[in-house]
């Protein structure tokens, strides 16, 4: 034991011996946690809050949410772009493929949202009531709705001749197809803006300010999705390129509009931080970038453009809701009158 | 030994509030609060809510840090120049900052933002209009979480007992239920926590306010938002500071107030989306 060499000296040794000599020699040490009575106390203000610590809770949801948000737009604005295409465009081939992206949107949604609940188990308790002041029951209702339509009208739709051949009455067979694609087309496009009210209408300053314009940009970036996720199937057609030009017209608009508009602590998250570099991807790819893509003729690229900046946009704004709520400054200045 | 006037007070005796139906409230008066924290014990004791950490905030005495899942009652502590509490402040050393302890509880409002958003009704307003979590039918979609203007309720995290749940105050429903007074009010030794009914409640505030007034606290005020979207609510604090300074918001608002402008933009937005395709399908 004792022809051992001497173990190197532990860091943590050789920081008491140095506290020991500080102390020998001023009659004090300082480190953090050792400040005593007497020194600083902890600033408060009402200009920084309690501490600095949050006012309000940061949202719970994790990354199915933005997922759903996209996927559910996307699919919403689908079931009206199969509707207009059948009924107006007469083009079953653009209208099949609508109706799948629909359908598939409307099973993979519910999923998504069971899998951001804290008891899954529980999903159908959303099912319990039905509550117009809550924009999540309204939702959770309009999903239901959306599905118990858009899988029957691509079932439907997919198999019209089949049922044709198996006797089933011409007027039935299409009578049934007109309602279930009314049905999906109006329950779509509601499931595509409601999550705009949903994160709108909540205590988090940088979405309640922004209450108005949630559901119009989740509108868009629903529509434009949907065009672009037909052109990238191969359905290169007018209305179709006319669509996603203008979507991604206003949403340029849109973009431009709330990096100008800007209201302090308030939307801060909008514009600096990870969800400010987040929104602004999203803007451009989904706006300017977007657009120019589809006038040089690189149409697919201005779709995959799209669907990038709209995915990534729902990313941004639940990133935005948490950085909001962490800021107290935030819940300050939205209580303070607003000058002028 | 009973501390002041026991079951005699007011505060501690035994009522039958629920049975009818007689709203209630809380007054807390910072003024005379002495920062035991005895109602947070009593709070997570009675109402077996799981611990949430051992953190160390640096934060004066205050290692709590917030209300939320598992934290119902939280006493703040504030350092203020001494002058700043008036004649109220302790004798000694005008450089020795004063001490200001306030506990903080879920607000209970009168028109509540997680009760108006729970899509479930798991969130209830009781006989004695407290705003109540059934936990039983609560799936945990953490609406109420970003719906509570005064960042009160919460989704419990893993790996704490019930999980994926919102909690916050019941207000003792199950204690009033058997007409005794909530666990932390029945705990505070200097009646700082006054539990009653709402009336008599916002009474006893309103005249307890008037005497720190005169006492020097000039700057004293209410907080019990009437004049807000919330209506008031079920627990009213005495503020000697500004309430920003408390992390409390100043002006709280539901957030049911942003549903017309919202709604109306999400149904404009989906009637001109419909317009569009059609129009672009029917032209082109």
């Amino acid at each position: 034991m004792t022809d051992r060499a001497p173990e190197p000296r532990d860091p943590r040794e050789e920081r008491l011996d140095r506290l020991r000599e500080e102390a020998a020699r001023t009659g004090r040490v300082t480190g953090t946690g050792v400040t005593a009575s007497g020194g600083p106390v902890p600033p408060t203000s009402v200009a920084a809050g309690y501490y600095g610590r949050p006012i309000l809770k940061p949202p719970v949801w994790t990354w199915e949410v933005p997922v759903y948000l996209f996927v559910g737009g996307t699919a919403g604005m689908s079931a009206v772009l199969a509707a207009a295409a059948l009924w107006l465009g007469h083009s079953v081939l653009v209208a099949r493929t609508a109706s799948f992206v629909a359908a598939a949107g409307a099973l993979i949604s519910p999923v998504l949202l069971t899998l951001d609940l804290g008891r899954p188990s529980r999903f159908l308790a959303m099912l319990r009531v039905f509550k117009l002041r809550s924009a999540m029951s309204v939702g959770a209702w309009t999903l239901v709705a959306f599905c118990g339509a858009a899988v029957p009208a691509a079932a439907l739709l997919a198999f019209f001749p089949e049922l044709l051949l198996a006797g089933v009455p011409r007027g039935l067979a299409g009578g049934a197809l007109d309602v279930a694609l009314a049905a999906a087309a109006l329950f779509g496009a509601l499931l595509a803006t409601y999550p705009g009210v949903l994160l709108g209408a909540t205590a988090i300053p940088a979405w309640s300010s922004h209450r108005a314009l949630l559901p119009l940009h989740f509108g868009l970036a629903g529509l434009g999705s949907a065009a672009a996720l037909l052109e990238l199937a191969g359905h290169r057609v007018e209305p179709l390129w006319a669509l996603g030009l203008g979507v991604a017209l206003v949403e340029t608009g849109v973009g431009a509009w709330v990096e100008l508009r800007r209201l302090g602590a308030v939307d801060r998250p909008l514009h600096s931080g990870r969800s400010g570099v987040l929104l602004r991807v999203a803007g451009v790819c989904a706006g300017p970038l977007a657009v120019a893509l589809r006038l040089a003729g690189l149409v697919p690229w201005a779709a995959a453009s799209f669907l990038v900046g709209a995915l990534v946009s729902r990313w941004g704004w639940v990133e935005a809701g948490k950085a909001s709520a962490a800021d107290p400054v935030a819940v300050l200045e939205a209580g303070a009158p607003r000058p002028g | 030994m009973p501390i002041g006037d026991g079951l005699a007070s007011p505060n501690q005796a035994p009522h039958r509030y629920r049975d009818e139906s007689v709203p209630v409230g809380f007054f807390t008066d910072p003024t005379v609060c002495i920062g035991c924290k005895a109602c947070e014990v009593a709070c997570k004791e009675w109402n077996g809510v799981p611990d949430d950490g051992y953190a160390f905030t640096g934060d004066s005495y205050d290692n709590t840090g917030a209300l939320g899942a598992s934290t119902w009652r939280h006493v703040k502590f504030l350092e203020l120049e001494a002058p700043s509490l008036g004649e109220l402040a302790s004798p000694g050393d005008e450089t020795d900052p004063s001490w200001l302890f306030l506990s903080d509880v879920c607000k209970h409002c009168e028109v509540a933002g997680c009760l108006e958003a729970c899509p479930t009704g798991a969130i209830v307003r009781t006989e004695v209009a407290s705003v109540l979590v059934q936990d039983d039918v609560c799936n945990g979609c953490g609406y109420c979480v970003v719906s509570c203007p005064f960042g009160v309720v919460d989704r419990r995290p893993e790996p704490q007992p019930g999980a994926g749940g919102a909690f916050k105050c019941t207000f003792c429903y199950d204690r009033q239920a058997d007409g005794l007074t909530p666990a932390c009010a029945k705990a505070c030794p200097t009646e700082s926590i006054v539990f009653g009914p709402l009336e008599r409640v916002r009474e006893l505030a309103s005249r307890r306010l008037g005497e720190v007034r005169a006492a020097g606290l000039s700057e004293a005020t209410l907080y019990d938002p009437v004049d807000t979207s919330v209506g008031g609510t079920h627990a009213v604090f005495l503020l000697p500071v500004q309430p920003g300074a408390l992390g409390l918001p100043p002006a709280p608002e539901s957030p049911t107030i942003h549903l017309r402008a919202a709604w109306t933009s999400a149904l404009a937005t989906a009637a001109a989306c419909i317009a569009a395709s059609f129009l672009a399908f029917t032209l082109l």
